[in-house]
């Protein structure tokens, strides 16, 4: 059933509204364990449409093996994906900073706030992301290490290809996810794909996983599919951040996933003006590329990558 | 007068980004003042056009005193303020929200670490900068409660108000915070606009920031009779919100003064042009933040009073 979560009217003969779908057992009994599935926060971010649309519709096609509540969330931020805009339109605001919100804050203070009650006291929330639009990544998980003890047990259950276990940051402590996490709702945060497209086959896989959290959760009877074993780093030195080291246009030699020989070329920044090569991106270290630049236009520091260490991938 | 580069970034197809600076006086890092972070903080570069000419004015006359240097960057974001754009141009970070900075980082990183690098080091550190929301603001200086920030120290400024703001954690990144976790008194000068010129509010600004060098012994000036500075803390300031969204009618300015019950400003419907809420002042209160755009939102705080 559509359900309207929060909502708030705009000037001109509009209302804003965050929907979500609740998905309920034919015949529900007792006490039902929750899953939910949140995404759309960052506009230009759409790998977590597919997620939503495909997970309802194998959901509909053996809704007797329901036996939870799932409830989908699509949209958190309408105006930005409508608009194509990451934050929020005519605020310039990232949306993921304004949480937990504040019911008697501004407006979009006020719609946070609305998120975070509806949202609150599910048994497991996944938050969909899609890197942006520079980047593409593998799919992954990133937990702040202040919840890995909980989180990194569900992540495992995902199907995604690497955990990624990160610092505590202040700035951080705004986001929807540290936000539920620190008052016992677990989130779990997923990066995939690239902003403004979607990556079916990492969809599909995603989706894959969700019904084995499902099934493990005591939501959903029905048959699973074996999850893959995904890569976990918990060391900060396990990551290298590849930087540009000059403006240009960036052209790819590999893709992301590629398993990569310390001083394996990742691509070149080129100048088309002058026809040269201006910089070639090496890998600086063995290990695997799980994020590389999508968007070729770069200036000095744009971020062209992420190099996981070979000794935290466990490949030989 | 030194006028130098701080911090350039090729571009590739523009001109290079150049962060420029200009330095008055010799010896010790006293006072780096700090215009634009944002591409439509128009009033800040020129209320620091007006401090550089000034500076410029009392050095030649021998009025800023021996042993203190005074650092004066107008924009540290002229590519975004180029396009008219409020954030950085390519992907839409707040160099504001970057500090201290990091080197080897992403480009708004490394343009926060190039500029911070220049500018830790000094005693006082003034910064003109904007709120996010539209609007028209009683001018005035905000510091942060968990800093070492001293209201005293800030009511030498001169202006009407000393805000204190609780630390959120988005403020952690903030030139202002990091400022003072470097061991620079830290100050935010809120002007009366942000993307037009007001010359008046900019002439006050000026003025204060004067106000405050002659106060700390670093320019020969005579500082007229001050206004009494009132202190007060962010969270104690009285919201009135909307609960309605269409059109903005103002009916007081900010400055103002209001009295309890006293209708404040309407909002019309933008089809039939009838008045669908009127908003009244709760309390006695000067008009501290009024909304100045066209349209406004339901659940907005459009005023902010000071009682």
């Amino acid at each position: 059933m559509v359900e309207t979560v929060t909502s708030v009217g705009l000037p001109i003969d509009e209302m804003l509204e965050i929907r979500k779908n609740r998905i309920m057992p034919e015949n529900p009994s007792g006490s039902l364990k929750r899953i939910s599935i949140v995404t759309g926060i960052h506009g230009d971010e759409l790998e977590g449409q597919y997620v939503c649309f495909e997970l309802q519709r194998r959901i509909m096609q053996e809704k007797e093996n329901l036996t939870g509540i799932v409830d989908i969330y699509p949209a958190m931020n309408p105006l930005g994906i409508d608009s194509i805009t990451r934050g929020i339109p005519a605020f310039d605001l990232d949306m993921n900073r304004l949480f937990p919100g504040n019911i008697d804050g501004n407006m979009t203070e006020y719609l946070a706030a609305g998120i975070i009650e509806d949202v609150s006291g599910s048994d497991c929330v996944l938050d969909i992301h899609a890197s942006n639009i520079y980047l593409t990544e593998i799919p992954q998980i990133r937990i702040n290490e202040l919840y890995e003890e909980q989180l990194v047990p569900l992540a495992m259950e995902t199907n995604i290809d690497f955990i990624w276990v990160h610092g505590t940051s202040t700035v951080l402590e705004s986001t929807f996810a540290y936000s539920l996490n620190s008052t016992g709702t677990p989130v779990l945060v997923v990066e995939m794909g690239v902003g403004m497209r979607i990556t079916k086959d990492y969809g599909e896989q995603l989706v894959d996983g969700i019904f084995n959290l499902m099934g493990k959760m005591g939501i959903w009877k029905g048959s699973t599919k074996e999850v893959k074993k995904p890569v976990i780093s918990r060391n900060p030195d396990d990551v290298i951040y590849l930087n540009a080291g000059t403006g240009g246009l960036f052209i790819p030699a590999v893709k992301h996933g590629g398993k990569l020989r310390k001083g394996g070329l990742i691509g070149w920044i080129t100048d088309p003006l002058r026809g040269e090569v201006l910089d070639e991106v090496k890998a600086p270290a063995d290990g695997m590329l799980f994020t590389i630049r999508e968007y070729p236009v770069v200036d000095e520091g744009s971020l062209m990558g992420r190099l996981l260490r070979k000794e935290a991938c466990g490949y030989e | 007068m030194n006028k130098r580069i701080i911090y350039e970034l090729k571009g590739m197809y523009r001109d290079s980004f150049r962060v420029t600076g200009y330095e008055y006086g010799t010896g010790e890092e006293t006072v780096c003042i700090a215009g634009s972070s944002r591409g439509n903080e128009v009033q800040q570069v020129y209320c620091c056009s007006l401090l550089i000419k000034k500076f410029k004015q009392l050095e030649n006359e021998g009025r800023i005193k021996e042993g203190h240097k005074i650092l004066v960057i107008p924009s540290i974001n002229p590519y975004s303020m180029n396009i008219q754009k409020r954030f950085w141009p390519t992907d839409n970070t707040d160099i504001n929200r970057m500090f201290p900075g990091y080197g080897l980082g992403e480009t708004t990183q490394r343009i926060a670490d190039g500029v911070f690098k220049e500018i830790s080091g000094y005693k006082y550190g003034i910064q003109f900068t904007s709120f996010y929301m539209p609007g028209d603001f009683m001018p005035h200086i905000r510091i942060m409660d968990e800093g070492f920030s001293k209201t005293s120290t800030a009511e030498q400024f001169g202006l009407p108000y000393v805000v204190i703001r609780k630390v959120r954690p988005y403020d952690t990144a903030t030139l202002n915070y990091n400022w003072q976790v470097w061991d620079t008194q830290a100050f935010s000068l809120y002007t009366t606009t942000t993307s037009k010129i007001d010359q008046n509010g900019a002439g006050q600004a000026v003025l204060s920031v004067m106000n405050f060098l002659a106060a700390q012994g670093i320019i020969k000036y005579s500082v007229p009779q001050l206004i009494k500075t009132k202190v007060v803390n962010d969270t104690d300031m009285v919201s009135v919100r909307t609960s309605e969204a269409g059109v903005f009618e103002p009916l007081i300015k900010a400055g103002g003064k209001a009295i309890t019950g006293q209708p404040l400003a309407n909002i019309l419907n933008p089809y039939e042009a009838e008045i669908i809420e009127t908003l009244y002042s709760p309390v006695d209160a000067n008009v501290f933040f009024i909304h100045n755009e066209p349209l406004t939102y339901a659940n907005t705080a459009v005023i902010k009073l000071v009682q």
